[in-house]
């Protein structure tokens, strides 16, 4: 996972509400067996209609996306991630987010930023001619018009994304404790233990 | 000093807790994975790319059923035929390399055990009472039905569990579902799930791992059980468990990978410990009457829209809720139905008897009692039995069920998940009515545009017969 500490470009003003991971990713490209490529499907389904804004040249490799109330809902597919960060997306910003997608985002290397309404207003309108800067160490998001915007960030997701730790790696750092347990369970529950090969 | 009374979930949740984190995290052993091919190919690249191993291929499964196609899978002379579809094609061989290079049992696609993975566990016993299951897939709430707590996991989680053979979990809530008194002649599992879906809702077990109680549960086989936890995930609730009692240990003992000798004798004096005790507390209660429930049939696009084979298709105006109003227009609209409609009245194509609800030895059995003797009515065109597993399709065929079914104009497949799923070519066709064992009714679930009718297997041989959704109850002597 790539460490994230700011982030600085364009954002696609998307600002629809309730999108869930059927607009993101739709269930067709379930079937692929890597992660790349999703970028391809994203969106499919909107960028059918000429003037949407993910096919506009002025938002081309934007960093940043911008959506509205509960973004990611519906089915779980970590595909929803995974075609964003394909689209170059490294953070979502949003006035709430669906639990699930939120936690495959954070997994994936991707920051979620929920702001009231009328902040993520304000940064729709910024975005259609303007960069924006996030800083994840400050917690806030800033325009060139001098707004400055503040989020909360659970510290333990904030630690992983700015050291760019996945979590398989954090509790390798735990094997010990793993290997202990799996120790008392052979001599507790030693069916448990034995597994299929045996 | 006496311990606390703990709740089933309690007991198994503690005995795999490894170490808790300050914000109440645990990190969480599991004990049983299994592995299909939909889930699993992006999980085993990011281990290659990191470098990473495996942890505990040994208490690891790996089965394909989402896209394997359900026609023969081998010819006359015994060759295995190819997938069609290039992108199944793609993702079967993916899983067959990564089982390869990573050392993890297999049921390849013509395997005798090959079939749906929460079909697959229970019946090699390598599902097992308070055990922590997790697979790549909502489904496996199923395997609650032998006392396990099982859920479906994402495939980032996927991935975790290969290279730590553990979780980092939240504890969720308990919730009980107590069923009192007994069902009514002819009332199935199916039928009691689908009315306790619409009861709490799709939301209603949110946050919440449910245990069902009561007398039914006692005396339910453990097959309806697996019916009943397998659809928990459609009340909302992350998994549902059901006691492990004589029942199950009878289930499971003499099964492959079930324990076997002192081991055996050991892990059922610790299963019998397992049960909820007397005075533990749940953080929510359902009661619900066993005498209320009819055989049920779905009329829109969620698990939650339930009513009795004697009811009718609901008015959007009857709900208070304005965004249920509106969901229920438009599940209407999409299903082709108008309020006040008897659903004894509405007419079906399609019939699907399968998936990981309803696919076992049992429920094709009690499909095949309402088949035998009759044939399906003329305006059903395509109907499918598709057993859950090569073994369960073996097991029908000695008692001689298929020819029940072909006699009735069925099809006769191979297992896998078919058309629960629109997934591979077992696809209901836009526009049309399918009467379908299968546990979601989801827009496009069975193919694009595709009206599913969710109910039980019984009830769907019945809706074959007569052509319309029908009260098996109804149906008399062949
Ligand atoms: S049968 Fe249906 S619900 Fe069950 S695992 Fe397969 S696709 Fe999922």
């Amino acid at each position: 996972m790539k460490e994230l500490a700011e982030i600085e470009g364009r954002a696609i003003p998307y600002g629809a509400k309730n999108v869930d991971t059927d607009v993101i990713i739709p269930a067709r490209w379930l079937k692929t067996i890597t992660r790349e490529g999703l970028g391809e499907g994203a969106f499919e389904t909107v960028r059918e209609k000429h003037d949407n804004v993910f096919d506009d040249p002025e938002y081309a490799g934007a960093p940043i996306l911008i959506a509205g109330d509960n973004f990611g809902c519906g089915s779980s597919r970590e595909h929803a991630a995974w075609a964003l960060l394909d689209m170059g997306v490294r953070a979502v910003i949003a006035p709430s987010f669906s639990d699930i997608f939120a936690s495959n985002a954070f997994k994936n290397g991707i920051l979620t930023v929920a702001l009231p309404q009328e902040q993520v207003d304000r940064l729709l309108e910024v975005a259609r001619t303007q960069p924006l800067h996030i800083d994840l160490e400050a917690q806030s998001v800033t325009t060139p018009m001098q707004d400055r915007f503040r989020f909360e960030i659970d510290s333990f997701r904030k630690h992983c994304l700015l050291e760019g730790l996945d979590e398989v790696g954090l509790t390798l750092e735990r094997s010990d404790a793993i290997t202990n347990y799996e120790q008392r369970q052979r001599s507790d529950a030693p069916w448990l233990a034995k597994g299929v090969n045996a | 000093m006496a311990s606390k009374p703990r709740t089933l979930y309690e007991k198994i949740w503690n005995a795999h807790v490894i170490e808790r984190r300050e914000d109440g995290t645990c990190l969480v052993y599991i004990d049983r994975h299994l592995v299909h091919e939909v889930t699993s190919p992006q999980a085993f690249e990011a281990l290659r790319i990191a470098g990473r191993k495996l942890r505990r291929p040994d208490l690891t499964l790996a089965v394909p059923d989402h896209n394997v196609p359900t026609t023969a899978r081998v010819d006359d002379a015994g060759n295995q035929l190819p997938i069609a579809d290039p992108q199944s094609a793609a993702q079967l061989a993916a899983l067959e390399k990564n089982v390869a290079d990573f050392g993890i049992r297999y049921f390849d696609a013509v395997a005798p055990q090959q079939g749906i993975v929460h079909v697959v566990g229970p019946e090699q016993g390598f599902s097992l009472p308070g055990a922590t299951i997790v697979c790549g897939d909502s489904h496996t709430a199923a395997h609650g039905g032998v006392g396990a707590l099982a859920f479906g996991i994402g495939t980032s989680e996927v991935e975790h569990v290969l290279a730590t053979q553990t979780l980092l979990l939240s504890p969720s809530k308990t919730m009980e579902v107590r069923v009192e008194g007994e069902l009514g002649p002819g009332i199935t599992s199916k039928d009691l799930i689908l009315h306790i879906i619409g009861v709490i809702g799709t939301a209603g077990g949110t946050g919440y791992v449910i245990e069902y109680r009561g007398r039914v549960f006692d005396e339910m086989s453990v097959e309806g059980r697996l019916t009943v936890c397998n659809m928990s995930i459609e009340g909302g609730a992350r998994a549902g468990l059901i006691a492990p009692d004589e029942t199950t240990f009878a289930y499971l003992k003499g099964r492959p990978m079930a324990p076997q000798g002192a081991d055996w004798d050991a892990a059922v004096a610790w299963w019998r410990t397992l049960a909820t005790d007397p005075g533990a507390s749940f953080d929510k209660t359902v009661v619900i009457d066993a005498a209320d429930i009819e055989p049920c049939v779905t009329w829109g696009t969620s698990p939650e829209d339930v009513v009795a084979i004697g009811g009718a298709v609901p008015s959007p105006e009857s709900f208070a809720d304005p965004s249920k109003r509106e969901a229920a227009q438009k599940s209407l609209d999409y299903m082709g139905l108008e309020p006040g409609t008897r659903m004894a009245d509405i007419p079906v194509e399609n019939i699907f008897i399968g998936s990981c609800t309803n696919s076992r030895i049992e429920d094709l059995r009690a499909a095949a009692a309402v088949l035998k003797g009759r044939r399906k009515a003329d305006n059903v065109g395509w109907a499918i039995v598709v057993p859950g597993s090569g073994l369960v399709k073996a097991q029908a065929e000695e008692e001689g069920l298929d020819r029940i079914f072909t006699a009735a104009g069925f099809e006769w497949r191979e297992p896998g998940c078919s058309a629960c799923l629109g997934m591979n070519p077992d696809k209901v066709a836009p526009g049309t009515r399918c009467a379908s064992t299968s546990n979601r009714n989801f827009v496009g679930r069975q193919g694009p545009g595709a009206r599913t009718h969710l109910l039980s297997p019984a009830m769907a041989a019945a809706a074959a017969v007569t052509g319309r959704l029908t009260d098996v109850r109804d149906l008399g002597e062949a």
